[in-house]
């Protein structure tokens, strides 16, 4: 089967792909090399063991008037076939030492870049290299009504997200992986990585990608309702793109920097938490504020929405331990906080009529 | 279901010459026959293989093309944890404790297992936490949406339906415990005189490392999740970061116990194998001794590569390279039973009824997921692999087509024995051949899938996957429903048809085959005779 991508490789899409993805990085070859070796060897020994009971089935048969000889033990071919596979083993094991070695070898890196897995999406901040303090969240932008069948699927159906990894090519990528809620995995195939993220500690894996292009990849640790909606997407760049790229991220940082000083309207304030809304916690309290109990609470009427502001705000930030509710603190800025929590009072049938300023999150935040 | 219990034994009634006391509902709670319990067991597994069998084709039907077609998420990944843990401790588990009771005592000479009053209630512990298992589903937030290796912190987001898993598993671990301590005690103690432990049945042999392997694993498993519980309710920090915990710990505990679980499915189902290929190849068992060893070496290694489930969480170079060595390793008896297999055949004098067809199956089957496995040994490969629909299709290669395939060709095998008349043949053959057809078309295109990059867990998938996925919902269509055939074969021979000998396969040995069929009710009150010849095949 080894022989057989040859045949069938089309785009990196195709329906009918009986092989692992064509690889993008060295190491991702060697891996692509060792498993067709393997295959080469597990097919190997199924025809040769197999064409053995072929023989027994067509020739030592009852209807053709065999009859069965009487031997139960033959002490050298039992020493020959423990010796045999043991031999096959430890040639294997060579390559695939090394491909591990090479694998894990994270040391000495262009750049480091830290990922942190949320429920249902991943955060991505620039640590070091050119882009160190770009940081932002990367979230599936397949339409809802695509998912629904409402409306025809689009080419990169669930593995297209609003803002992929970008990367420059060549480029030794050292990946810090943490999470903020539950496991969640990193993975992009065609660079053979793979990696959990887990809450708590750090891990760490890397790639260099040979060629410019898009990767795409999903999480790949079950990591609650919607862990089959959050896919990994990576755009790897030429060097002035990504120069280029780094300067727009920059400029455009500064540009939303929002003035903490600024008095909110109300008016403004739920305009803006309706995006913030509608990108953080939707996926569970829906967007009509129902949500889908009993896991995930309504927030229109509830206790909470309609109850002291002090009291949600503290939820938004703190999270709820022991369920889905994240500790939102660490992902929203102050601004962010205040917009949703006044949207979510103001919206449905919570017609507060509250304003609620940065200013006032900032304060919550000390306690 | 206790009117069919009825009509299976309605034969055993007649033979039995001593009475026992209550009738009707009462009899099977209060019975201590080992070959009720055994029945009551092999009726109990079937009953979840179905439940555990519709939560698939629930799953295989959303998965029939992309797009969320009728479940929600949440409810998918529900289905699929439930799935995994009723077929795993519902329904395999219980088929081969079934066998073990009603086979063991008459393979050895015994007139019934050690401990009978046990035994009643290591069985009557299942349906409880059967119930707890199914009931969770209707309860508000319904079932454990954690996949069945309940990994923390998703773990600890679910609501009560998590509990009752939880409880569900502390129950099925005590069933489980009893049972194994019954069987090695049986073993161990009352087989007739002469049956020495090399000249026994290999299918006491494999339970008897099997019951080890459970008495050794169970409370490590009951302890992970005891600990889940007490993160969830008690404020402990086992699995916490945030408290000084590690969720990986927990992956650690459950793999310790979770590798073993493998080998406790797989090394009964070699058993029966063991006595079904040489029946119908007309030989003694080949490398009787090597196989022995290779079980005993099989089920210490077991414990000893946990970690090759955990590759990708980031344990050290150090230590995968050592559980890749150690997983290598397994190959290696594995390899020696499958060739003792294969020369057990070679220069026989074959036929092929449907124990020996099944048995073939399994080989076949079996062989093409111990061969997935060694590609999964390779941690640089595993990496590629893990999580995707490869390993899906490898661990269904092994349990599904090792496990289930070797049960039916026990079933067919000893039906005669149990029922006392012959099944129909004709019938038995439809359902191996689309068994084994279905079984292919439903999990052997999930290698490709799982090479191209698709997860599993996932309730819809991209575009590149849908045809694949649709030829495997097809295939698992025809597999589900191919396997109601059993019932009706089942109810045939219970009902009636030819009249079985006590040796209805000529090729057949051990102390079984040398008591009426249908057996007795009570058998070898007295230590039966010993043969070493005619001990096993």
């Amino acid at each position: 089967m080894a022989g057989l991508p040859g045949l069938f490789a089309g785009t990196a899409n195709a329906a009918w792909e009986l092989n692992l993805q064509a690889p993008a990085t060295d190491l991702a070859r060697r891996v692509y090399d060792l498993h067709s070796l393997l295959l080469w060897v597990i097919v190997v020994i199924f025809v040769g063991v197999f064409a053995v009971v072929a023989y027994s089935l067509v020739f030592h048969r009852k209807s053709k008037g065999h009859k069965a000889a009487d031997f139960h033990d033959n002490t050298t071919v039992e020493i020959a076939w423990t010796v045999i596979p043991t031999l096959i083993l430890i040639a294997i094991a060579f390559p695939a030492t090394s491909t591990l070695v090479q694998m894990r070898d994270t040391s000495q890196p262009d750049m480091t870049i830290k990922v942190t897995g949320y429920q249902w999406k991943w955060g991505y901040e620039y640590v070091t290299g050119d882009a160190a303090g770009v940081k932002y969240m990367s979230v599936l932008s397949t339409p809802r009504d695509q998912i629904e069948n409402k409306v025809p699927k689009g080419e990169h159906y669930l593995l297209e997200v609003d803002r992929p990894l970008v990367v420059p090519v060549g480029k030794k990528v050292r990946l810090l992986l943490t999470s903020s809620d539950v496991i969640h995995n990193w993975s992009v195939p065609a660079f053979a990585v793979k990696t959990d993220a887990v809450p708590g500690f750090l891990r760490d894996t890397w790639f260099r990608a040979e060629k410019e292009g898009t990767y795409r990849g999903q999480c790949s640790e079950l990591c609650g309702k919607d862990h089959g909606f959050m896919p990994v997407v990576v755009e790897v760049v030429s060097a002035e793109k990504y120069a280029a790229w780094t300067a727009d991220q920059k400029k455009a940082m500064a540009a939303v920097a929002d003035d903490p000083a600024k008095v909110w309207k109300l008016d403004e304030l739920v305009a803006r938490g309706e995006k913030v809304y509608t990108a953080n916690c939707a996926a569970c309290h829906q967007p009509n504020g129902q949500g889908l109990p009993p896991a995930f609470p309504a927030l229109d009427g509830s206790k909470i929405a309609k109850g002291p502001k002090a009291a949600h705000l503290d939820m938004v930030i703190k999270g709820k331990p022991g369920t889905a509710m994240a500790a939102f603190g660490a992902q929203l800025s102050d601004t962010d906080i205040a917009a949703v929590v006044a949207y979510e009072r103001n919206a449905w049938n919570n017609k507060l009529g509250e304003v609620i300023q940065p200013a006032e999150v900032k304060a919550l935040r000390g306690k | 279901m206790q009117a069919s219990q009825h009509a299976a034994h309605a034969g055993h009634h007649e033979d039995d010459s001593h009475g026992h006391g209550p009738t009707g509902l009462m009899r099977w709670i209060t019975t201590t026959n080992h070959k009720d319990i055994g029945s009551m067991y092999l009726w109990f597994s079937f009953a979840m293989f179905l439940v555990g069998g519709a939560m698939s084709l629930i799953i295989r039907t959303e998965l029939l093309s992309p797009g969320l077609q009728y479940l929600s998420p949440e409810f998918y990944n529900q289905m699929l944890t439930l799935h995994a843990l009723i077929m795993v401790f519902g329904a395999i588990m219980p088929a081969f404790v079934g066998f073990a009771n009603w086979m063991i005592p008459m393979m050895i000479g015994a007139p019934d297992m050690a401990f009978a009053r046990m035994n009643n209630w290591s069985f009557w512990l299942l349906p409880p936490a059967a119930i707890l298992l199914t009931a969770s589903l209707f309860v508000p937030g319904g079932a454990a949406g954690t996949g069945w290796t309940l990994y923390p912190p998703l773990s600890i987001q679910m609501g009560i339906g998590m509990d009752m898993a939880i409880f569900a598993v502390h129950i099925l671990g005590m069933s489980s415990i009893m049972g194994s301590i019954n069987i090695i005690t049986t073993i161990l103690n009352m087989r007739t005189p002469g049956m020495t432990l090399m000249k026994m049945p290999l299918f006491c042999w494999t339970w008897l490392v099997t019951a080890f392997l459970l008495i050794a694993s169970m409370p490590i498993l009951a302890g992970a999740v005891t600990m889940l519980l007490t993160d969830r309710h008690f404020g402990t920090s086992f699995f916490n970061a945030a408290g000084g915990g590690d969720p990986v710990l927990f992956q650690h505990i459950f793999w310790f116990f979770g590798h073993p679980e493998v080998y406790i499915i797989a090394l009964p189902a070699f058993g029966v194998v063991s006595h079904v290929i040489p029946a119908f190849s007309r030989k003694h068992l080949f490398g009787y001794t090597s196989m022995v060893y290779a079980i005993a070496a099989i089920g210490l290694i077991s414990f000893f590569v946990w970690a090759h489930h955990m590759y990708v969480t980031g344990i050290p170079l150090t230590g995968q390279l050592y559980f890749m060595y150690a997983t290598m390793l397994i190959a290696i008896p594995t390899g020696v039973k499958v060739f003792n297999w294969v020369t057990t055949m070679w220069r026989g004098s074959l036929t092929f009824e449907t124990p020996m067809l099944f048995a073939l199956g399994f080989l076949v089957l079996f062989t093409i997921g111990g061969l997935t496995g060694l590609v999964l040994a390779m941690t640089a490969v595993d990496i590629q692999l893990q999580d995707t629909y490869y390993v899906v299709a490898h661990f269904h290669y092994v349990m599904v087509a090792g496990a289930l395939f070797s049960a039916y060709a026990g079933l067919y095998y000893w039906l005669p024995k149990w029922t006392g008349h012959m099944y129909n043949e004709g019938l038995g053959k439809l359902h191996f051949w689309l068994s084994m057809i279905f079984f292919n078309i439903a999990f052997f295109p999930q290698h490709f899938l799982g090479l191209a990059g698709m997860p599993r867990r996932i309730p819809d998938y991209a575009q590149q996957f849908a045809d694949f996925n649709m030829i495997s919902s097809i295939g698992s269509f025809g597999f589900g429903f191919s396997q109601l055939l059993v019932l009706v074969v089942v109810f045939q021979a219970m009902k009636g048809g030819a009249k079985a000998e006590a040796r209805p396969w000529d090729g057949a040995r051990g102390l079984e085959w040398t008591v009426p069929s249908p057996a007795p009710h009570h058998t070898f009150e007295e230590p039966p005779p010993f043969d070493p010849a005619e001990a096993h095949g």
